[in-house]
């Protein structure tokens, strides 16, 4: 069985010390990114004030179909990366990169999907400028709902692909067996990053896809 | 009698560039900073040349505009917000906390390397032509009229930014994870509280910035409208987006000055600070509330009148923390005993002129008198006491006050005395007829103003002569002492606080053994002189 | 080294399960026409869904209260933007 122990840095003490600060250092680096984003949502939320009309027209011509089959995938994401930690704390290594390897599946279906949706929409006359659609231009905002719903859900699926990218690299090294029950530190954090990615597609979700339904 | 200490732990100029000591990175990033301060001060000088007269005949109105921009750029960005941080910051933070590096050396390290992307971007920029949009980008100028190059220095500052969300990063889980046994919060050194507040401002504020210069990308390149009116956009949105960071990052550049300053001042005056814990908790304070006055900055932009109303109630309550403070720094001269060493001279002048810029930001927060003042040059002088009267000159009083301990030299006292009161006058002269100025209706930004105004501006540009004069000296005479200073004892000055118990200058890796830290900090006494 | 516990199967699989539900439930009441109550029970689903993964799957629940605070603050921050940036809009 593997009994990987990390390497413990000449600034710290102990490994314990050592897991803290990291485990600090990306719950700080998580709550640059809800900033990142939050200014996202706060052009968001001002528009949406100035202009319920406009998004609520927009929304109607999202796919909620596809939006919120995105969700289910990412949601479900999320349980098979926690299962993975899971797996390495029970050193199941095959199990781990197994269930690493799915997680990674998920974000590509939801990137695969995605893409979809704004091939529809490019067609459907939903990009901002010149080609967007004129009756919908002549509600006022409409065309900034889409505006935001591109920037928005594009930086995600930016975040998204740099989480695959982090995904593969912890496949490789659990493949390489750096990490065992007492050390997996990577996994957690690249753990965290994932989780986050979902948190901001569930408000991202409701906010594009669901405004008016009725 | 060279004992191995961090600065010859290794000589080649490989060593330095991959370095992993903060000590080292902290000296990298000193000559970094240095150098860009010195840019921003070289079209600063062609400023003050151009409004010597009042005619506009020494530039156009395009490069003097490019000029105020990229001054503003590389002053706030590529030199106040780095500048403690990440010189005295870096060194100084793991060694007062009793640590042997920061928690992420290797983060440090890519924070430097960002921070010269960023500031390779900002030289292109200039190269190539320059900005004209101001350091406040605002739009619709930044999005759809400017032929200037908003996306290269947009890039540059983008980027610069991260090096301060790194280091903030890495100041707040050090501070929280690698306190030697003994050090509880409430023993830790005002410069290190502050450097944790400047931290938590850094890391929340930055990414902000970030977002809304990449929306101006998005709007320049894509003709998207995020913040176009004829596309259902509002300019002042991106006001408030922007401020939502710039404000509080002026608390970045003055609560680590403010920091400084507490050391030095309970040294030279032999006293503990006055009321500790009223100090801390006023960092903590201006940390935050400094998130909640942002648009103080757009009384007259056309936000709605009750959001002035508030933002402006709420300037004047940051305001108090500031004040306490002052009072403090005051209250723990009275009856201390006195010596007016070049960093001393720093640290008063400090409080004299934090004091100015403080109450005139006073002035500015009411929004009645700041309807007439905005936009004048007395908004300039305001912060310019702050920034540089306070700010900057903290900062050299710190580079002063610690100089021994990271070069292991001593300087020449008399000429940093003279130096250093040669810059508080030079500062004066330079900026306090900006206030009367700003007062009587010149504009700011402009490159050529009324005749009446002239006589103002002369003083002020002969200031600024006198200001260049005491910036260049000290890069003279420290310079000069690290060939022929004396060299420095481990506590030239007696003062307290774990950096002082280290050999001058500190081995690689700070401590051998875990230091022992004192029952309270500042256990100085007036009368063992 | 922290090495808890580990946790069930069970319980992520149940997390998953109410996961599952909210979404069920914010999709469902997208449909019923509760004007601005819309936004705000979509928003308390959505936060919901958020405490879930951020309790049991980010596993702040085995955290000190430190990593509490850091985790909510920005959060928190988002509020000091958001609210008096709407404000403005909202009081013109």
């Amino acid at each position: 069985m593997n009994t990987a122990t990390e390497r413990l840095h000449e600034q710290f003490d102990t490994s314990r010390q050592q897991l803290k600060a990291s485990k600090l250092g990306m719950w700080t680096f998580l709550a640059t990114e809800v900033l990142l984003f939050g200014a996202l949502f706060c052009v968001y939320s001002f528009y949406r004030f100035q202009y319920p009309q406009g998004y609520a027209l927009g929304s109607k011509h999202t796919d909620v179909v596809l939006g919120t089959i995105e969700t289910i995938i990412l949601l479900t994401s999320s349980l098979t990366m926690a299962l993975a930690i899971r797996a390495i704390r029970l050193a199941q290594r095959r199990t781990s990169i197994a269930l690493l390897l799915t997680t990674a599946a998920f974000g590509v279906s939801f990137l695969a999907i995605h893409a979809t949706e704004y091939v529809h929409e490019w067609h459907e006359h939903l990009f901002p400028g010149h080609t967007f659609d004129a009756t919908l231009r002549a509600v006022s905002g409409t065309e900034m709902f889409f505006t935001l719903y591109y920037v928005m859900t594009g930086l995600h699926a930016l975040h998204v692909t740099i989480g695959l990218t982090v995904l593969l690299v912890l496949v490789e090294l659990t493949r390489r067996n750096r990490f065992s029950p007492t050390y997996f530190t990577p996994v957690e954090l690249g753990g965290l990053y994932w989780h986050l990615v979902d948190i901001v597609w569930i408000f991202l979700f409701p906010l594009f896809y669901l405004v008016s339904r009725t | 009698m060279s004992e191995r200490s961090f600065l010859n732990d290794g000589v080649t100029l490989r060593s330095w560039l991959i370095t992993r000591d903060h000590k080292r990175i902290a000296i990298l990033f000193s000559i970094a900073i240095t150098a860009f301060f010195f840019v921003g001060g070289l079209a600063a000088t062609w400023i003050r040349i151009e409004l010597a007269t009042p005619k506009g005949d020494v530039v156009s109105a395009d490069t003097y505009n490019k000029l105020f921009t990229i001054h503003g750029i590389v002053m706030v960005w590529f030199f106040l917000i780095p500048s403690i941080p990440t010189t005295l910051g870096n060194f100084l933070l793991p060694i007062m906390i009793g640590a042997r590096d920061l928690a992420f050396p290797r983060l440090n390290l890519a924070s430097f390397y960002i921070y010269i992307l960023g500031g390779i971007f900002t030289l292109i920029t200039v190269i190539a032509g320059g900005v004209d949009t101001g350091w406040t980008f605002y739009t619709p100028y930044s999005t759809m009229f400017s032929n200037s190059y908003v996306l290269l220095a947009a890039a540059g500052v983008f980027i610069v930014g991260f090096s301060s969300i790194f280091t903030g990063l890495n100041f707040i889980v050090t501070v929280h994870t690698m306190r030697a046994p003994g050090m509880k919060w409430f023993r830790m050194p005002l410069f290190v509280w502050a450097m944790y507040s400047t931290s938590i401002v850094m890391v929340l504020a930055t990414p902000v910035l970030a977002m809304v210069l990449a929306l101006i990308a998005i709007e320049r390149i894509a003709g998207i409208g995020i913040f176009d009116p004829a596309l259902g956009g509002d300019p002042i949105l991106f006001q408030h987006l922007f401020w939502f960071y710039s404000h509080p990052a002026v608390y970045i550049m003055v609560l680590p000055a403010m920091g400084v300053v507490s050391e030095i001042i309970t040294c030279f005056a032999r006293k503990k600070i006055f009321g500790y814990k009223f100090m801390v908790y006023a960092i903590a304070a201006i940390g935050v509330i400094g998130f909640m006055v942002w648009g103080h900055h757009m009384f007259v932009s056309g936000q709605s009148m009750y959001s002035g109303l508030v933002f402006s109630l709420l300037s004047f309550l940051v305001a108090v923390p500031s004040a306490i403070k002052v009072f403090n720094w005051t209250a723990t001269l009275y009856k201390g005993s006195i010596s007016f060493e070049a960093p001393m001279i720093y640290a008063l002048g400090f409080v004299g002129l934090f004091l100015i810029g403080g109450l005139t930001g006073l002035f500015l927060a009411a929004a009645a008198v700041d309807v007439h003042l905005t936009q004048t040059y007395f908004v300039v002088a305001h912060f310019h006491y702050i920034m540089v009267g306070g700010a900057v000159m903290a900062y050299l009083g710190g580079i002063h006050y610690w100089w021994p301990k990271i070069t292991g030299r001593l300087y020449h006292e008399r000429s940093a005395q003279l130096s250093a009161a040669l810059m508080f006058c030079g500062f004066n002269l330079t900026f306090f007829p900006q206030f009367l100025l700003g007062y009587l209706g010149m504009p700011r930004r402009y490159h050529e103003y009324a005749d009446r105004f002239q006589m103002l501006n002369v003083l002020s540009s002969a200031g600024a002569v006198i200001l260049a004069l005491a910036y260049v000296a000290p890069l003279v005479y420290l310079t000069w002492s690290l060939f022929r200073g004396e060299r420095a004892p481990a506590n030239p000055w007696h003062a307290k606080g774990l950096e002082w118990t280290v050999s001058s200058p500190p081995p690689t890796h700070n401590f051998a053994h875990p230091p022992t830290v004192p029952d309270e900090p500042y256990s100085y006494s007036p009368e063992s002189r | 080294m922290s090495n808890p516990s580990v946790r069930t199967l069970r319980l992520y699989l149940i997390v998953w399960l109410a996961l599952m539900a909210l979404v069920a439930l914010t999709v469902a009441s997208a449909y019923v026409k509760l004007s601005g109550f819309n936004l705000v029970t979509s928003m308390l689903i959505s936060a919901a869904k958020t405490a879930l993964v951020m309790t049991l799957y980010m596993e702040l629940r085995r955290e000190h209260g430190t990593t509490v605070v850091f985790a909510l603050t920005g959060f928190f921050w988002l509020i000091l933007m958001i609210a008096p940036t709407v404000a403005d809009i909202a009081t013109r």
